[in-house]
């Protein structure tokens, strides 16, 4: 178990080492120059004066000595700073990642907490009314664009029923616990969408693929109640793929994350990512886009933990099940 | 001879069973309804004398009318001609961009496949990574890109298509793990039955064996991979352009005609909703469509969806 982990651990960190690499060579193709947007704001400037400029940032170094230089100070905790809000990028990132990681928890509980029922009720008669009217909602699920979908929340509970509030995190002069509960309602209801769909469908694939083992036969003839063959044979044996999907699904959440923070003006990571991007605040999007990376490895490492919790039989020693 | 019959009928078979699938029928029928509008949108409009560049500004967000069958947009232009406008280069960006994914694809899955050893282990590694990534922030840095440094010639870059091969380029660059992974997938358990056996018997070189021998047996799910894919190309561009990062105005497509509807949601409402409905209905009749290929070329698959 601990040389697994160590192994998965380790494969990470290379993935990540790869990405700070790739990440540092984007940002030498970023649009316009450390330099010359100094110059900017002097015009007087000589051009010795722009060489001098040059070698105290170290911007006349190759790249490779460039980008080991960037990665010494990455490990003493030193990022770089972000233009557009002053501020060392870590402290201007580290609220809006809680943030973002509230937003995406509450919705993967939602997603959880309806797929799963979904699936086994979908599973339980494979071709049912009930479960082709499943099927229907989950394809619809996977295929409604994400920020139309908000557009048509906001448009329906906040413009027109006026139930919740449209954007923001809170209301300026309250921020009790009801006011941000109302503000996170519509972001959590619109990122779950996606996520229970993508579930649901592949739990009621594992669900099928289990109800027909020979060990479900075994226990109906056993005459164990229909219930818990279903919950207990059945649904527990077809969580392990359903698991997988989920952690391989992160990356999607955090996707789905960025459009849903964008259009409900939520102050979350994916916002900030790309509100760096399109002010030119190329560091702190590339730092961002390091961090959301470091985040879905590590969801993905969590999913094969939770596999040992579920299925002892598994004792992580060899490649995580398909 | 008898050979050739049962060719035959295993080529004929998929269709009978694509046919009696009513969701992938019907969307393949919605599919070739929107790419015949779509794509004539420009024959239509002069026919008809609307185009879907001329602006009204007397007539800014109207209701539908004689002239207008669906209004107009914010600046007074058609909104149906440039609903088919827009669709006629979302579906070129979602299928252009979907072929290139699903070309990387293949050929790194026949490599995988069929290499093994370390070529298998790094080209595979590299498909986990990138399944990982959360997508989108990387999609939109690599928008972010400036063309200029990337040595390109500054006539591409400033040309009005530019957003147009850029956009296909950045998807194509994450599209093609799932591609990937399925012909790896199919070369492994294919490389070592007897027919490839006597291929490398008779001395074909690698590269014939791979394009020959092992690619047409996989055709079945690349044709899958790539139809589901393009469903999610579509997803991408539209938010992407949506977001100011894809295609440019004033090119018009899906995604980013709702940039400019969303300042008027509470006026004009159903400026939002077109554009959207069509993303929504062309993504899931790609999606039922793929899932409809998938049960009819692989009858095994059915089985295990249940019937």
């Amino acid at each position: 178990m601990t040389g697994f982990l160590a192994r998965r651990l380790l494969q990470a960190l290379i993935v990540l080492w790869v990405m700070s690499f790739v990440t540092y060579g984007l940002l030498a193709l970023m649009p316009g120059d450390p330099i010359d947007l100094m110059l900017a704001g002097d015009p007087s400037v000589t051009s010795a004066d722009v060489a001098r400029l040059r070698a105290l940032h170290g911007l006349d170094q190759p790249f490779l000595e460039r980008y080991s230089n960037w990665l010494a100070s990455a490990f003493n905790g030193d990022l770089g700073y972000s233009r557009l809000f002053g501020a060392p990028v870590l402290d201007v990132l580290a609220p809006r990642l809680l943030n973002s990681l509230l937003l995406m928890g509450l919705a993967f509980l939602v997603a959880v907490s309806i797929a799963l029922p979904a699936s086994v009720a979908a599973a339980r008669r494979p071709g049912s009314v009930a479960d082709k009217l499943i099927n229907l909602l989950c394809f619809a699920g996977i295929s409604v664009p994400p920020f139309w979908l908000a557009l048509l929340v906001i448009l329906l509970f906040a413009v027109t029923l006026g139930l919740f509030p449209a954007s923001g995190m809170a209301t300026i002069g309250d921020g009790g616990l009801g006011d941000r509960a109302a503000h996170l309602a519509l972001p959590v209801m619109t990122l779950a969408v996606a996520s229970i769909a993508q579930y649901t469908r592949h739990g009621r694939a594992a669900m099928i693929e289990v109800m027909r083992e020979d060990y479900i036969r075994t226990a109906r003839a056993k005459g164990v109640p229909e219930s818990t063959i279903l919950w207990r044979h059945g649904f527990r044996n077809a969580l392990i793929p359903v698991i997988t999907i989920m952690a391989l699904d992160f990356g999607a959440l955090f996707s789905g994350a960025l459009i849903v923070e964008t259009m409900f003006a939520y102050l979350g990571m994916g916002k900030t990512i790309y509100d760096a991007v399109m002010g030119n605040d190329y560091n702190l999007a590339l730092v961002g886009l390091l961090l959301a990376t470091a985040i879905t490895l590590a969801a993905n490492i969590a999913a094969d933990i939770a596999y040992t919790l579920i299925d002892p039989r598994i004792r992580l020693t060899g490649r995580r099940p398909a | 001879m008898s050979m050739a019959t049962i060719h035959t009928v295993q080529r004929r078979s998929p269709f009978a069973r694509l046919r009696r699938n009513g969701s992938a029928t019907a969307s393949l029928v919605l599919l070739a309804g929107l790419l015949l509008a779509c794509f004539s949108a420009p024959l239509t409009g002069a026919a008809i004398g609307i185009d879907a560049t001329s602006i009204d500004l007397f007539n800014i967000a109207a209701a539908p009318s004689a002239d207008h069958p669906l209004g107009t947009d914010e600046i007074g232009r058609d909104l149906l001609m440039r609903l088919l406008e827009g669709g006629r280069v979302s579906l070129t960006v979602g299928l252009a961009a979907a072929l290139s994914a699903t070309v990387i694809g293949t050929l790194i899955g026949l490599l995988a496949g069929y290499r093994g050893g370390i070529a298998d282990a790094v080209l595979m590694r590299l498909a986990d990574g990138v399944i990982s990534l959360p997508l989108l922030p990387l999609l939109i840095v690599l928008a972010a890109i400036d063309p200029a440094k990337v040595g390109l010639p500054s006539e591409l870059v400033h040309s009005e298509s530019f957003s147009l091969y850029r956009i296909v380029i950045i998807i194509a660059l994450v599209g093609w793990t799932t591609t990937a992974r399925l012909v790896r997938g199919t070369v492994l358990s294919l490389r070592e039955r007897d027919f490839i056996e006597a291929a490398r018997a008779q001395g074909l070189p690698p590269s014939r064996i791979l394009l020959r021998h092992l690619l047409p047996n996989a055709a079945s799910p690349i044709l899958v991979a790539m139809t589901l894919t393009i469903g999610n190309v579509i997803l991408f561009e539209s938010v992407l352009s949506f977001l100011g990062l894809g295609i440019q105005p004033p090119i018009p497509s899906w995604g980013n005609m709702l940039t400019g509807a969303q300042d008027l949601i509470s006026v004009a409402p159903m400026l939002a909703v077109w554009p959207g409905l069509l993303i929504f209905a062309a993504v899931i009749a790609f999606n039922f469509l793929g899932d409809g290929l998938q049960d009819a070329l692989d009858p095994r698959a059915l089985s295990q969806h249940g019937r």
